[in-house]
């Protein structure tokens, strides 16, 4: 096969630069022009345009001890989004398949832990070391949901189109969620947090002329996270095992002509997004509770890899911030004029016009259709 | 002296550094065949696709039937009376033989929605007269026997024809057929022969082929342009074609 | 031996092109029809037609719509429920600001309000595609719901924030609200199932089924044919947001008699519709009706039947297992017969075809 000869050198760029440079642009002129609506004030107080573009900014810069409140709720939410993105990110890169039930995982992984728990506790084991005993049971268990999800369901549908893979994955959710509900019923369940010995209570900080409360679980949260990144991040560039993900993810059929197995490595990324999962259930669970209402909140997961394309571990984690924190202040600072609650949309809506204007997500690779 | 369908003038096309076409000019005669050959990666289908308004060439212009278009979409191409087939067959696996060759027909289709929320009236005698034409086209290709079989479970060579029998639906004036030979063995080669020379004294379709088997091109084509690394190398009438040095030394990869 | 066509010739192309060329075949219609029109009310139960029959053929009417935009357009759309809300909430308003129109032709009119908006929420379609636009449909979905909840007007500024079924009559017959008999309800559903089905087929077979399906096949193929993308799909979504959009206002005014939008419309129902699209098979109409009738029907035989066999199983239970089963069906179907319960239907009439031989 002949290579055509290069005309232009192509730029020694990392590839997120320009995408981020131009978001950071077309952002750049849009605050522009707020500041000039203003500042010259042609949208007077009182006016819908003051009310959109003027007074909520004036609010962020009059108080900015809410400001940083709502952003750190937002950062917070948005990584637990991310978290879930990960798990969704780990599958797609290793077996191309959009495991739309990674949402329902989290709630599955959340319920086992706490039925695992609550079972022994009716024996008489509680405390920290049968919360430590049921976590690796859990563990077990999502081991167990890997393998038979590779058995049965992936390597039938192994040389099927994208979207069949997909819409098999609504099964397995619909699924798991029946299943739930039989073993553990459909009330609500409380996070075993005092006996993971997850920190409870809050730190208030007297900052910029008032006070920001940052709940302990929510920083134990977002250290947590930030640490299983880093790990998937090391785990994927240093070991073996990473290594084969990395080129199972690039080509099926190179791995396995190496010798790698793609069921073994399967059976590793579904499982080590089911830990993802666990993870991201015990914290969500922590905040609030544990039901199956989470399974909307895990669907916000994905307005983050539309940003955040499916195969980047960054793109998850830059995605998540971006829609956890444009969520919150959405809802606090604009919501009130549209009558509250927009955050039941306002993540898909965002994603939808980033797509309409960069149909691969932030991060994705441009498609070039060949025929 | 035949007037000039088709011009592709200076076209070059890039995707980000990679050139697939570089300075490209020949001109495709009403009513002739038209072969365009070369070794792999000459960007020979990237210059159907530029035809078809599939791709955009950076630079150059294509002009048809006199008209010079900057940047045409594959509709409009379609409009104009520019038909194609795939070097991947590219049928609607769901449907059957018929209903492939019955979307080709699309464009002659002008019965609105409204007729068809009815069917029986005005739109059952459109689909009725277009089904007449497709028939002739059935008749014509020898495919009558596999009318109502889903594409999909056709073997390669009829599912070329059917490719074939799309295109021709659409009454082009312009054919471009990609490889319509591939993978064919030597019984089925000769068939796909005589149906494009029948197609092209019948009904007077100018054509333009990509193929690879040199004996075909030289049998079928009245003139030939060859490409090479995306660039032309050599255009004219098979036997001067044939005996370029250019050309020997490219099929035979000599490196220049 | 009963389903040969050895002898059925077709002398015209008008013959051959016809929704059902096989005389069987249209002998099995005028039959079902016959069972539907004339035998169901004459021996089925109030709790049949209420519990089994009238959900049956509102989801069909669903299932059809959205069979149109995933089955033949190749189209994933998780905005199903938002859409037969639509519709639901048009046919309210216009029964309270037109009380003197004609409620079945409020219900017919209500679709075109759901089109619209379907139209709407398709436009990214051109621009995006697969998985990308589920997420898009999405969008839709919550936004939508969020409209019902939050814009006053569309529930009339009423306390419950739920909508309202007056009584109206046809000829003097009740056919909405409280004094409307399920046999009443029954047969105006089943009326307009019929029609739009009828509707549904001609559009199918006609130029724009096939231009939808070869959207779906190979969209660059369909353009290089001249079908222009967008007022295709727009088309398709509006089609498909029309049935959709009746189905919803048949849900509230023949069969619920009013009530909270919140479960009927939520994302729970269009993963519902999807299942039965997918389990009635994409891309044919008998599909959607298979498909419908085992989802809205299982749990009924599950909650009902099973316990009548001498089985106890709780209500809860019954909703369970449901998933359960339905989740597992999803899987299986989608391995081993993607084309779902229409293709085994084909096959058995293939089947049927060489009977007793055995090919």
């Amino acid at each position: 096969m002949s290579t055509a000869e290069l005309a232009t050198p192509s730029p020694a760029l990392p590839f997120w630069v320009m995408p981020v440079l131009k978001t950071v642009a077309v952002m750049g002129v849009i605050a522009a022009v707020i500041v000039v609506l203003v500042t010259s004030g042609i949208a007077p107080k009182g006016s819908w345009g003051h009310k959109i573009l003027a007074a909520p900014f004036i609010e962020m810069r009059e108080m900015p001890d809410l400001l940083v409140q709502t952003l750190w709720e937002g950062v917070v939410a948005g990584i637990l989004y991310a978290l879930i993105a990960l798990g969704f990110v780990l599958i797609f890169k290793a077996s191309g398949v959009f495991n739309f039930a990674q949402g329902i995982m989290v709630v599955f992984a959340a319920l086992t832990l706490v039925g695992l728990y609550d079972t022994f506790a009716r024996y008489g084991f509680s405390g920290t070391l049968a919360a430590y005993v049921a976590l690796a049971l859990t563990l077990g268990v999502m081991l167990m949901l890997a393998v038979s999800v590779e058995r049965f369901v992936l390597r039938p549908l192994v040389n099927q189109p994208d979207i069949i893979l997909f819409m098999a994955t609504f099964g397995l959710a619909r699924l798991l969620i029946g299943v739930g509900e039989t073993i553990f019923g459909g009330s609500s369940k409380i996070m075993i947090s005092d006996q993971l010995g997850l920190p409870k209570g809050a730190i208030d900080l007297a900052i910029l002329g008032g006070r920001v409360t940052l709940q302990k679980i929510d920083i134990a949260a977002a250290v947590i996270a930030t640490l299983m990144i880093i790990a998937l991040a090391v785990f994927f560039q240093k070991t073996r095992i990473g290594r084969a993900l990395r080129a199972v993810a690039d080509s099926h059929k190179a791995a396995l002509s190496v010798g790698i197995s793609l069921n073994q490595i399967w059976i590793i990324v579904w499982f080590a997004a089911g830990v993802v999962a666990l993870v991201t259930g015990i914290m969500w669970g922590a905040r609030s509770d544990v039901s199956f209402g989470l399974e909307t909140i895990a669907l916000k997961a994905l307005p983050v890899l539309i940003l955040g394309g499916f195969t980047s571990v960054p793109g998850a984690i830059i995605g998540g911030l971006i829609i956890g924190v444009g969520e919150k202040l959405g809802e606090f600072y604009w919501g009130p004029l549209l009558g509250g609650a927009i955050e039941t949309w306002l993540a898909y809506v965002i994603a939808l016009g980033f797509l309409v204007f960069r149909p691969q997500g932030l991060f994705g690779d441009k498609i070039i259709e060949r025929i | 002296m035949s007037d000039i369908l088709l011009s592709v003038d200076n076209v070059s096309l890039r995707f980000g550094g990679v050139r697939a076409i570089s300075d490209v000019s020949f001109d495709v005669r009403k009513g002739e065949i038209r072969a365009i050959i070369g070794p792999n990666g000459a960007g020979k289908t990237s210059m159907l696709n530029c035809i078809n308004g599939f791709y955009h060439p950076q630079e150059g212009s294509i002009t048809f039937k006199g008209v010079k278009r900057p940047r045409v979409k594959p509709h409009e191409a379609a409009v104009g009376g520019i038909a194609r087939t795939f070097q991947n067959v590219a049928l609607f696996k769901g449907m059957t033989t018929l209903d492939n060759i019955m979307v080709g027909r699309t464009l002659k289709m002008h019965k609105s929605f409204f007729w068809h929320l009815f069917r029986h009236g005005p739109a059952m005698t459109e689909e009725i007269e277009h089904r007449k034409y497709v028939e002739e086209i059935i008749d014509f290709l020898e495919i009558e026997a596999i009318r109502k079989v889903p594409v999909g479970k056709l073997p390669y060579g009829l599912q070329k024809r059917v490719e074939l029998g799309r295109a021709l639906a659409m009454q082009p004036d312009l054919l471009l057929l990609d490889e319509p030979m591939a993978g064919m063995n030597l019984e089925e080669k000769e068939d796909m022969c005589r149906f494009i020379i029948d197609v092209n004294k019948q009904y007077g379709t100018t054509i333009a082929l990509i193929e690879h088997d040199m004996g075909v091109v030289m049998d079928l084509s009245d003139r030939v342009v060859v490409l090479e690394y995306g660039r032309k190398i050599a255009d004219g009438i098979p036997e001067v074609v044939k005996a370029d040095q250019n050309v020997i030394d490219a099929y035979l990869g000599v490196a220049h | 031996m009963f389903y040969r066509e050895a002898g059925q010739f077709k002398t015209d192309y008008a013959a051959d092109m016809a929704v059902f060329p096989i005389r069987q075949d249209r002998i099995g219609i005028a039959l079902i029809l016959l069972m539907a029109f004339v035998g169901i009310p004459m021996f089925a139960s109030d709790f049949i037609l209420n519990s089994v029959m009238i959900p049956f053929l509102v989801f069909s009417l669903a299932a059809i719509g959205l069979n149109i935009l995933t089955g033949y357009t190749g189209l994933i759309s998780l905005g199903t429920g938002a859409f037969m809300g639509v519709g639901a909430y048009a046919c309210y308003k216009m029964t309270t600001i037109f009380p003197g129109l004609n409620i079945i032709v409020c219900i017919l009119l209500s679709g075109f309000f759901a089109a619209a908006v379907g139209a709407l929420f398709g436009l990214p379609s051109l621009r995006i595609k697969g998985f990308y636009l589920a997420v898009a449909t999405l969008a839709a979905q919550f936004f939508l719901q969020w409209c019902f909840v939050r814009i006053p007007w569309l529930y009339n500024y009423n306390q419950s924030g739920a909508i309202e079924v007056a009584q109206r009559e046809v000829f003097g017959v009740i056919i909405t609200g409280a004094r409307a008999t399920p046999e009443v309800r029954y047969y105006v559903l089943l009326s307009i199932v019929v029609l739009l089905t009828w509707i549904a087929s001609n559009i199918i077979h006609g130029r724009f089924g096939r231009m939808w399906m070869a959207v779906r096949d190979m969209d660059i193929a369909a353009e290089l044919m001249g079908i222009r993308m967008l007022p295709a799909k727009l088309l398709s979504f509006a089609v498909s947001s029309y049935y959709c959009g009746v189905a919803g206002a048949c849900m509230m005014f023949l069969w619920y008699g009013g009530g909270e939008a919140n479960d009927a419309f939520s994302i729970n129902q269009s993963f519902n519709v999807l299942f039965m699209v997918i389990i009635g098979g994409l891309g044919s109409l008998i599909g959607a009706f298979f498909g419908a009738a085992f989802i809205s029907g299982f749990p009924t035989f599950l909650k009902f039947g099973v316990p009548a066999l001498g089985i106890p199983l709780g209500g809860a239970t019954a909703e369970h297992v449901t998933q359960i089963v339905v989740g597992g069906l999803i899987i299986f179907f989608l391995i081993v017969e993607p084309h779902g319960l229409a293709r085994l239907w084909q096959i058995g009439k293939q089947k049927l075809r060489t009977w007793p031989f055995p090919y």
